[in-house]
């Protein structure tokens, strides 16, 4: 099985479980890197996929609360090496495949070569690149395809069809579907119109569709569900986080009864 | 750089700027630029690529923008013969006014321009960031004279020591909102720039500031500043009888030096950037980007940034809030790497000393951005007496009182003393 098709495997397995997959993302080595693995298991072991969100000195699409935790990772001395380093050290133990979320620069600056090799080694499958659009992808995407790994498409309710139709057939893994036009942890909660925005995704992918930005309770997670595959919860986990809370009880929360 | 291209390829490169065939239909400078943006961004490029097209050449725009730089802005602006500094630095200095024109810098003309753009295509409000807050303050002006509401980002560093230009943008009617996030300078502002208008790609019209980001930033920004160049190159043939034998400017983001050098491309005239050489050579002491960087993705476009080994961008330092930047114009990228520009550094005590001697010698308040680009010709002279240089003056020097009156006035002292 390509690395991949894991990620699909994984959210088509919920599914059939009766669920939607539940995606959670947190920023690697946040709030306290000492606690990065043990925080990972614990999530890893009530998720159908983990988001390691790469720490950078410019999250431009990402609002407040991830800002904040890429702030501090960075400045606790977190890196994609050492993030790869604690991983190996962690080999086996943790059953979700991963998907690595991290602007360009720090993926460049490591050589896609050896990030593939690495990725594949830890248990990431995919990534997401939110700074690198479709047209300037061709280099990576073909390091990732000849490895097996996917890059994950974002697509968003400002995505033409065209453009949409090219996303979806382009994406591996899953298609991310942003849920609003802005950026991560926005307080305004989901727009009532998604289900017209995931049903036509739905319709032009081949693969799993995943909403993400915006969703914080359960509520949200039942909302996408009926339209989509999987949710992915960031800024609301990182809060959990950032106060020092158990991840489990509040992610068990997110699938409902 | 020697990865990045053939030896062969430099020629066909700099053959393909002068002819003005770059950027590419990607937005591609050689290997540099591009465009990087996140996917809800990507339709609002898309849209603003094709109102450049329609609009930026066409003559209906170019008469509106032309008659707004000529009876709004006030160009062209002069060319002074500085005899005092001539005579100090044993060669012939010619000095470009761009602190002349309207809000007291070069960044008007991008600002009118732009403004100009965004009513053709129907923004409902402006956006800009500001590093100095010349921009903001063009951007405030200009929108208020296009009738748009106007909102600029400007890191909380940058207000305190700029706080005469936070008023003057208010007093124009913008908004100034204040950025806490990352370096709290330029970097973060455009950051949270980016981030406001993510949330609304069809209503606001996003007014970038310098020749940097991503495609057709770059590009757009040149071609509204090339008129420094071109007015110029043509002064220089009128007043000076010839081309300079060197012509420098200082650079930022770049978009007064490539508005100077753009047009000199395919003269015999050598071109030179002045950078800022900060307090040191040490990452974080400075903003000598071309100097001391290496390629990388930075808000939208891949080009010279400074960053660490893990490729997270590094925080400048540097005297003049204009200059204090971790990237670069993709242009500049290539211009270097084809070895057509040269980029150095001058320190943030250079670039004072050379602000003073400016003042004293010719009357000139510079602004410290452009003091950098004297203190490098300073050197390049004793160096290589009886040459003719041009000197792109970026600006006046009246926002940075608060900064300067932190410092001794040297050269005055002395004499009194």
């Amino acid at each position: 099985m390509k690395a991949h098709d894991r990620l699909s495997a994984a959210i088509v397995a919920a599914n059939d479980a009766g669920r939607t997959a539940l995606l959670p993302f947190i920023t690697a080595g946040y709030p306290e890197p000492r606690d990065f693995i043990a925080t990972l298991k614990r999530i890893a072991a009530v998720s159908d996929v983990v988001e390691l969100g790469i720490p950078f000195s410019d999250p431009m699409a990402d609002g407040m609360t991830i800002q904040r935790s890429s702030y501090i990772a960075l400045q606790k001395g977190v890196s994609l090496k050492w993030i790869f380093d604690q991983l190996d050290s962690a080999h086996g133990e943790i059953d979700a495949p991963l998907v690595m979320m991290s602007y360009l620069n720090p993926l460049l600056a490591f050589g896609y070569e050896e990030l593939a090799e690495r990725a594949l080694a830890t248990g990431v499958c995919g990534f997401v690149v939110p700074d690198l659009p479709f047209e300037e992808s061709d280099e990576i995407r073909a390091t990732f395809g000849a490895k097996g790994l996917g890059l994950i498409q974002l697509v968003t309710p400002a995505t033409p069809d065209e453009r949409l139709k090219i996303l979806c057939a382009a994406s591996r893994g899953f298609v991310y579907a942003v849920t609003i036009t802005g950026i991560t942890g926005g307080s305004t909660g989901l727009p009532i119109d998604l289900s017209d925005y995931l049903d036509k995704i739905a319709s032009f992918s081949k693969i799993p569709v995943c909403a993400g930005f915006g969703i914080r309770v359960a509520a949200d997670v039942a909302a996408v569900g009926k339209h989509a595959a999987g949710a992915i919860v960031g800024s609301a986990l990182v809060e959990v986080l950032e106060r020092g809370d158990d991840p489990a009880p509040f992610l068990e929360g997110l699938k409902g009864s | 750089m020697s990865t990045l291209f053939a030896a062969g390829e430099a020629r066909a490169f700099l053959d393909a700027a002068i002819k003005g065939d770059l950027p590419d239909d990607r937005g591609r400078f050689g290997p540099f630029g591009g465009r990087y943006v996140p996917e809800t961004l990507v339709p609002a490029f898309e849209r603003l690529e094709k109102g450049v097209h329609e609009h930026l050449h066409e003559a209906a725009f170019q008469s509106e923008f032309q008659k707004e730089l000529r009876e709004w802005v006030g160009r062209p602006t002069a060319l002074t013969f500085a005899p005092q500094l001539s005579k100090a630095w044993a060669a012939e200095v010619w000095i470009k006014r761009e602190d002349l024109a309207h809000t007291g810098a070069h960044k008007i003309n991008n600002a009118i321009g732009q403004a100009l753009l965004a009513k053709r295509l129907g923004a409902q409000r402006v956006i800009a960031e500001t590093g100095a807050g010349q921009h903001g303050v063009a951007a405030a002006a200009a929108c208020a004279r296009v009738d748009l509401p106007c909102s600029v980002y400007m890191g909380v560093v940058d207000m305190e020591r700029q706080a005469p230009n936070v008023d003057r943008i208010r007093r124009l009617g913008a908004e100034v909102i204040a950025v806490e996030s990352g370096d709290k300078t330029l970097r973060a502002a455009i950051d949270e720039a980016l981030r406001a208008w993510v949330t609304d790609p069809n209503g606001i019209y996003y007014l970038l500031g310098s020749a940097v980001g991503a495609h057709p930033y770059p590009y757009l920004v040149r071609e509204l500043q090339t008129v420094i160049g071109k007015e110029a190159r043509q002064q220089m043939l009128d007043q000076a009888g010839g081309l300079p034998d060197v012509a420098f400017a200082c650079v930022g983001g770049g978009s007064n030096a490539i508005g100077l050098f753009y047009p000199l491309l395919g003269d015999d005239v050598e071109l030179i950037g002045v950078e800022a050489g900060g307090t040191g050579v040490g990452l974080g002491q400075n903003a000598a980007t071309l100097a001391t960087g290496t390629p990388g993705v930075l808000q939208g476009a891949y080009t010279i940034i400074l960053q660490d080994d893990d490729g997270q961008v590094q925080e400048t330092h540097s005297i003049s809030a204009g200059l204090d930047y971790s990237g670069v114009g993709p242009e500049h990228a290539l211009l270097q790497a084809i070895g057509r520009v040269k980029y150095i550094s001058a320190t943030d005590d250079e670039a004072l000393e050379a602000l003073e001697e400016l003042c004293a010698t010719e009357g000139i308040l510079t602004a410290l951005e452009t003091a950098h680009a004297y203190a490098a010709a300073r050197k390049y002279a004793q160096q290589n007496p009886g040459k003719r240089i041009l000197i792109g003056n970026s600006g006046r020097g009246d926002k940075d009182m608060p900064t300067l009156t932190q410092y001794p006035a040297r050269i005055r002292s002395h004499e009194s003393a």
